[in-house]
């Protein structure tokens, strides 16, 4: 019976990269559907209608959206190479680590490096707050998952890419080597990783993405904080 | 003994933790319940749920557990017996997209529709509406969520039952018989499951909760 797995992604989406990384772990062989946005596929729209989102996995024909759900669905059907832990305790450890990856981590960052001046600075109290927690939950551990890269590496992974690249553009060190030692070194380690090192986006073609995104949510801020004076 | 000291910290109003006490319910879990006053949070809460200090936290054998999917989660790979989930990955897959959904699009909206007025309210009102059509084609001509019996999606969608009191409560109409006959038929069938009814808000507590909150700013319009 042959197996059918297709993934929907675009070219830098965090989200994706997460099911990309799952897949290779696991040695499972894919067909990627590249998606160039804001021109979504009908593929796409007919595949997830009500997201009409990246990623989305299809397997022998039917589809997942939403990259920890695809995520948990890949771990529960090829069952080499295990992302989440055997302990009920450890795995919803793991998925509560993931999700405040995604609810508060991913949103308090995105604020820092949006924001300019006071409003930055008060960004940073509680993006540096976030940070600390994943600091805590890495003492004694190599990665998240131990030993191994597991379910909250990969969901935290955008980390060890996006970090760097946006410090970068807005000349803010954020996640400094000496108040963050732990997770400075698992950014490294997780970056250099066999699976992981060879599918990061280019990155000079993530600065200029980044920086554009960067310029027009200062540029709309701008606007609208003059036009409510 | 997997039974010894469950705990749940939650509050009665919460759609969070009442989904919490569905779960533990239905497995027969025998559990302490902590009721929290949000205002004055126990040092113990803070304890257990350091990150968010909210609720539900579940404490099992003194660990404790935060987010309702992921204690939903814990409570069904714990006790195995009346599975809260599907066996099918993609069926369990089609669960958390939808629970996922409920939180991140519904949740959000329902409270929008209650501090908004005029027209900008008609407009979150489709949109929850169309919302509620996405769910209605999930659930197709099953009883439940989860089929025969009540699942995991079910018990997520328990804040479609604080929406409906809401609606009464201040004189909405939003999720009726008329244009949504597939959901108003499951909402009756969940409201007499035996087990679900136990863990949903007194009617009258709850109808006040509401008007006392939010009547204002309906009656405003």
């Amino acid at each position: 019976m042959a197996e059918e797995v297709k993934l929907f992604r675009t070219w830098s989406s965090p989200f994706a990269l997460r099911v990309v990384w799952a897949l290779k772990i696991k040695g499972i062989e894919y067909e990627t559907i590249l998606e160039n946005f804001p021109n979504k596929s009908p593929s796409l729209l007919q595949y997830n209608p009500v997201n009409k989102q990246v990623p989305v996995l299809v397997h022998n024909g039917k589809p997942i959206a939403e990259s920890l759900v695809i995520l948990e669905y890949i771990d529960e059907t090829w069952n080499q190479s295990p992302l989440l832990p055997d302990d009920p305790n450890e795995r919803a450890m793991a998925r509560f680590w993931a999700k405040f990856g995604d609810d508060k981590v991913l949103t308090s960052i995105r604020s820092v490096f949006i924001k300019q001046g006071k409003e930055q600075q008060e960004a940073l109290v509680p993006a540096m707050e976030n940070l600390k927690f994943l600091e805590e939950e890495l003492k004694g551990k190599k990665y998240f998952g131990g030993e191994k890269i597991g379910f909250v590496d990969l969901a935290l992974g955008w980390l060890a890419n996006l970090i760097s690249i946006l410090e970068e553009i807005v000349g803010l060190k954020v996640v400094d080597e000496e108040e963050f030692p732990l997770l400075y070194g698992w950014m490294r380690d997780f970056a250099e990783a066999e699976i992981i090192r060879d599918n990061w986006p280019p990155r000079d073609k993530m600065i200029v993405k980044f920086q554009a995104r960067i310029d027009a949510a200062i540029a709309a801020s701008a606007a609208s904080s003059s036009s409510s004076k | 003994m997997a039974e010894e000291g469950v705990k749940l910290f939650g509050t009665w109003a919460s759609p969070f933790s009442r989904r919490i006490e569905v779960a533990l319910k239905l497995k027969g879990v025998e559990y302490e319940y902590i009721e929290e006053n949000l205002t004055n949070k126990s040092p113990a809460l803070l304890n257990y749920n350091p990150v968010h200090k909210q609720i539900p936290v579940l404490v099992h054998n003194g660990k404790p557990v935060a987010e309702s999917f992921v204690i939903m989660e814990y409570i069904d790979e714990t006790w195995k017996h009346n599975p809260i989930l599907p066996a099918d990955p993609y069926e369990r897959a089609m669960a958390r997209f939808w629970a996922k959904y409920i939180d991140e699009k519904f949740w959000p909206a329902a409270k929008k529709v209650l501090v908004t007025k005029g027209e900008e309210q008609k407009g979150v009102i489709d949109e929850i509406q169309q919302q509620m059509k996405n769910l209605e084609g999930e659930l197709k001509e099953k009883k439940f969520f989860g089929g025969e019996s009540f699942g995991f999606l079910d018990i997520a969608a328990n804040i479609i039952i604080w929406l409906v009191v809401a609606q009464e409560a201040l004189g909405m109409e939003i999720l009726n018989e008329e244009k949504l006959p597939i959901l108003h038929g499951w909402l009756q069938r969940l409201l007499n499951d035996a087990v679900f009814k136990e863990c949903v808000p007194p009617k009258e507590r709850h109808l006040d909760f509401f008007k006392v909150k939010f009547g204002s700013s309906i009656a405003s319009k």
